[in-house]
């Protein structure tokens, strides 16, 4: 038995985290075309400071005040200020809508496409927020709300399920374990995905800037501005990732776990199995990439996106068009 | 840089030019092989050559869909038959790849094994001269003598101290050398990730384990019925090439009752979605070993030492009666019907070998709700039995021509003729449970007394299982080490400065470590407090002094 009400209530809290997530985006993207501005005003302090952190450290001296990771030097960015909250906001909406959805049906939220990205979006946005508390991340929040405000749009329009109860193969604890793991580790590669985009448009930037500063169009320079050092953002990249894929090979291994109970075969390259192993694998070379000689952490980066590619053709083109035991989209 | 002397990884700058001769080619492929640019390579070849298999339908999984596929594709068919793009996962090309991979896995794992095993043996190196030259690096003069400044140093790098943020600092490897110290801490990446790559190698046994000495047999069970554990008993028996088919598990499994229940409430595509199976069965380890009451359910497998029995499919027994025209029973059978889709309506033969003259065979659909679809004829609404049908055209003739075996589930009516009503028309005979329909021309009758459920029940048996599991977690545990820990070494130098002490540290990190810096501060500050000094408030790596 299902409980509709809620269900439509977890759907309202939805749609209001979009209205949220829509004016954050908006607030991160007006801050972000202030950097360049900022930059000018705060240029002669900053020179100062970078002198002095930057000393006897091999690190890259602080090019920009913007992206400084010190929390103790408040700098008046109201816009962004504004859209951090909201994202909170959204965040809590979200976790709502989860927790309405999972009371709705009996059980953990997992079981169809919809729930995946509802639950994939709330984890998003938690973990952007739990870093966020650490780590001045406002240069980031744009391109976390967006694909944020994306999934959410397609999930409650074109994954829409009703609120039902699972099939029987999906009735396992099993199913809980692998699922939220595998839900948590694809919030972490998407946040990983937005920030190695960057790093790859922060490197072309700087690479023109290097060359030919006054050839920059404004925009460019905008973005270059509000945008940490290519190497920052690289490391961070790599970071995110590593804490990613050890999560993704417990997912594969809980998921072959489940599919013994339930199939009687731990691996036996059904689509979506053939893809959690092609994900699997392609993220096992970027690491292995980065610790290979000759080859630069650009190269390795385009291999991390691919590897986002296969995660993507696993949930929207594996879950529905491809014939396989895994059919539970629900669509 | 001196990074590159922590490296235990094999240098790929170091590949030398092959020498002239065999033997020098021979190393020469090795090295190549076993290099990380070929792993790397491998890798990638391995995502994707796993590609097809999840594009084009598989006979390991369906070879149904494989045939229907080469019916649909004439010319581009056979062509991606040899290739092998239906049985991509034992195909030449696939095995190539991960054969590879793990000859150049092992090629690289044993000899990083011999390196790391001697360098967890070895003392730390020297300290470089110029400690300010490393990328983190600091300095402090403290109280006390040179002598008692690098004791407390040293217990401080030996974790018998508290300090930083995270209480007792780690533990490092400590060589002495006059007023220096080195120290180096973290062997547990590169033990981490060994552990990651060997268990990888052992994954693959597990699974080659499973392949040769596995085996797997599918059995449909109409619910009173039982089965004991033979060959013989199964409809369909898959053994590896090392299996001893006459010394299987004796076990026999009985299903009492099978309970199913589907989605009556949803709407959309989830109404009738099936929603629980539970099989009651009584179960025995062996002939004379006592009866054991047990639920059988999608995810709960039952096992019999090693062996699991699980239940994977469910449909349909109509319980049949064909008479003669004297009314003598000719059959008295429950027949399971294999369902086509998700409403079950299933499709089934009921051949009666002992009618004379000629053999009578019933071929038709069983419909557990039954309509009539416009287009496709009797069809069903509900996979539940709401209004249970068997719809049946009748044949008759010889049922095995030349003895050929043929499934259960069809007939083939090569040898066959259909029979025909009084209009001439094909007869279609459409029966409730508890009806009885006479068929033409003094043949007799036939009955749908009842209708059963069968249990699917697939019996699994895979001695690598356990092993590969293994190997699993250890990988994870070695790859969450690999990625975590932090390899550093560390350097203190003390000199005497007057009644007082200069110390002086230096740190190294192999890779990206942003915590370096942190901890060069904390164990500076750590030998300080120790040293009985005021630590003074002047924090960053920076000289100060
Ligand atoms: C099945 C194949 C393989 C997989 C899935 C795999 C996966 C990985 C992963 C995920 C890492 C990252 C761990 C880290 O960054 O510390 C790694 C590191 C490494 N792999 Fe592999 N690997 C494979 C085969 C190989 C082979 C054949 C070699 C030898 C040529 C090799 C040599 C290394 C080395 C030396 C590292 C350490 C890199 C470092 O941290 O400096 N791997 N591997």
């Amino acid at each position: 038995m299902t409980n509709e009400t809620l269900a439509q209530y977890a759907n309202l809290s939805i749609y209001s985290a979009m209205v949220v997530f829509t004016i954050a985006m908006i607030a991160f993207a007006v801050d972000l075309s202030g950097a360049a501005s900022r930059v000018l005003v705060a240029a002669p302090e900053t020179q100062k400071e970078s002198a002095l952190v930057g000393a006897g450290s091999s690190v890259d001296a602080p090019a920009f005040p913007v992206h400084s990771d010190d929390p103790g030097r408040p700098r008046r960015r109201q816009a962004a200020g504004v859209a951090m909250m909201l994202t909170r906001l959204g965040g809590l909406l979200l976790i709502a809508a989860a927790a309405m959805r999972g009371l709705s049906v009996h059980r953990p939220p997992l079981g169809n496409m919809f729930e995946f990205a509802l639950v994939g979006c709330m984890f998003v946005v938690v973990v952007f927020v739990a870093i966020s508390l650490r780590r001045d991340l406002r240069w980031l929040g744009l391109f976390v709300v967006g694909p944020v405000l994306l999934t959410l749009g397609l999930a409650i329009t074109v994954f829409y399920t009703d609120a039902s109860e699972l099939l029987p193969s999906l009735k396992s604890v099993w199913l809980v374990i692998h699922v939220t793991v595998a839900t948590f580790s694809v919030a972490l590669f998407t946040i990983a995905f937005s920030v190695t985009i960057l790093h790859l448009v922060k490197t072309w930037l700087e690479a023109q800037a290097a060359s030919d500063p006054n050839a920059m169009s404004r925009a460019r320079t905008i973005v270059n501005t509000a945008l940490p050092p290519a190497r920052s953002l690289d490391r961070t990249a790599y970071g995110i990732h590593a804490v990613a894929f050890p999560l993704w090979t417990f997912t594969l291994i809980a998921g072959a776990i489940w599919a013994e109970q339930a199939w009687g075969h731990y691996w036996n390259w059904d689509p979506k199995e053939v893809w959690t192993f092609v994900i699997w694998v392609v993220y096992a070379a970027y690491l292995h990439a980065r610790a290979t000689t000759g080859w630069s952490a650009r190269s390795a980066n385009y291999l991390a996106l691919a590897g986002y590619g296969a995660i993507l053709v696993n949930y929207m083109v594996v879950n529905v068009f491809f014939v396989g035991q895994h059919s539970y989209s629900g669509m | 840089m001196t990074q590159s002397r922590m490296d235990t990884r094999p240098d790929e700058s170091d590949v030398t030019q092959p020498t002239l001769g065999t033997v020098g080619l021979l190393r020469w492929a090795w090295r190549q092989l076993t290099s990380m640019r070929t792993a790397l390579f491998l890798l990638l070849l391995l995502a994707i050559g796993a590609v097809p298999g999840s594009i084009w339908p598989q006979r390991n999984i369906d070879a149904g869909r494989v045939a229907d596929y080469l019916s649909r594709h004439r010319s581009t068919g056979p062509w991606l038959d040899r290739l092998g793009f239906f049985d991509v996962y034992s195909s030449p090309w696939f095995a190539a790849i991960y054969l590879l991979l793990f000859v150049s896995l092992v090629g690289c794992v044993v000899p990083r094994s011999r390196l790391h095993w001697r360098a967890m043996r070895a003392q730390p190196p020297r300290a470089p001269r110029r400690l300010e030259r490393l990328p983190e690096h600091g300095q402090i003069e403290v109280g006390g003598t040179p002598e008692d400044v690098l004791a407390n140093a040293r217990d401080v790098l030996r974790g018998r101290t508290f300090f930083g943020k995270h209480g007792l600092g780690r533990h490092y490897r400590v060589r002495s050398d006059g007023l220096t110290l080195s120290a180096e801490s973290g062997f547990l990446r590169e033990t981490g990730n060994l552990v990651f790559h060997t268990a990888l190698v052992v994954v693959i046994v597990a699974v080659a384990i499973g392949h040769l000495f596995g085996w797997r047999g599918d059995r449909i069970l109409v619910t009173g019925k039982s089965f004991s554990n033979t060959i013989s008993a199964y409809d369909t028996f898959d053994p590896g090439p090392w299996v001893d088919t006459e010394g299987l598990s004796p076990f026999t499994v009985a299903v009492d009752k099978l309970d199913v229940s589907f989605e009556e409430h949803a709407g959309g595509a989830q109404r009738g979605a099936p929603r629980d199976f539970t099989a009651y069965t009584r179960t025995q380890t062996s002939p004379d070993a006592p009866q054991i009451a047990q639920t059988l359910k999608v995810n709960g497998p039952l096992t019999f030492g090693g062996a699991s029995v699980f239940l994977l499919g469910n449909g349909y027994a109509p319980v049949v009666t064909v008479r003669d025209a004297s009314g003598q029973v000719l059959m008295h059978e429950a027949t399971p019907f294999l369902p086509q889709d998700a409403n079950y309506r299933s499709v089934g033969a009921v051949k009666v070998s002992s009618a004379s003259p000629k053999q009578l065979g019933f071929f038709g659909f069983f419909l557990p709700s039954e309509y009539v679809d416009r287009d496709a004829g009797p069809s069903s609404f509900f996979p539940d039995l709401k209004n249970p049908a068997l719809a049946l055209g009748v044949y008759e003739g010889e049922l095995y021509p030349q003895g050929r075996p043929q499934s259960v589930y069809t007939l083939s009516t090569e040898k066959m003729t259909q029979l025909r009503n009084a209009k001439g028309a094909p007869l279609r005979l459409l029966l409730k449970p508890g009806q009885t329909a006479k068929l033409p021309g003094g043949r007799g009758s036939i009955t749908l007394d009842a209708v059963q459920r069968w249990a699917g029940l697939s019996i699994r048996y895979d001695p690598g299982k356990v092993v590969a599991l293994g190997g699993a977690v250890a990988a994870l545990a070695g790859l969450i080490a690999s990625l975590m820990i932090r390899r550093r070494r560390v350097f203190v130098r003390v000199r005497p400065a007057g009644r007082r002490t200069v110390v002086s540290i230096g740190g190294l990190a192999k890779g990206e470590d942003p915590g370096l810096g942190a901890t060069i501060d904390d164990l500076l500050s750590a030998i300080a407090q120790r040293s009985d000094t005021t630590w003074s408030d002047t924090k960053g790596t920076g000289s100060k002094v």
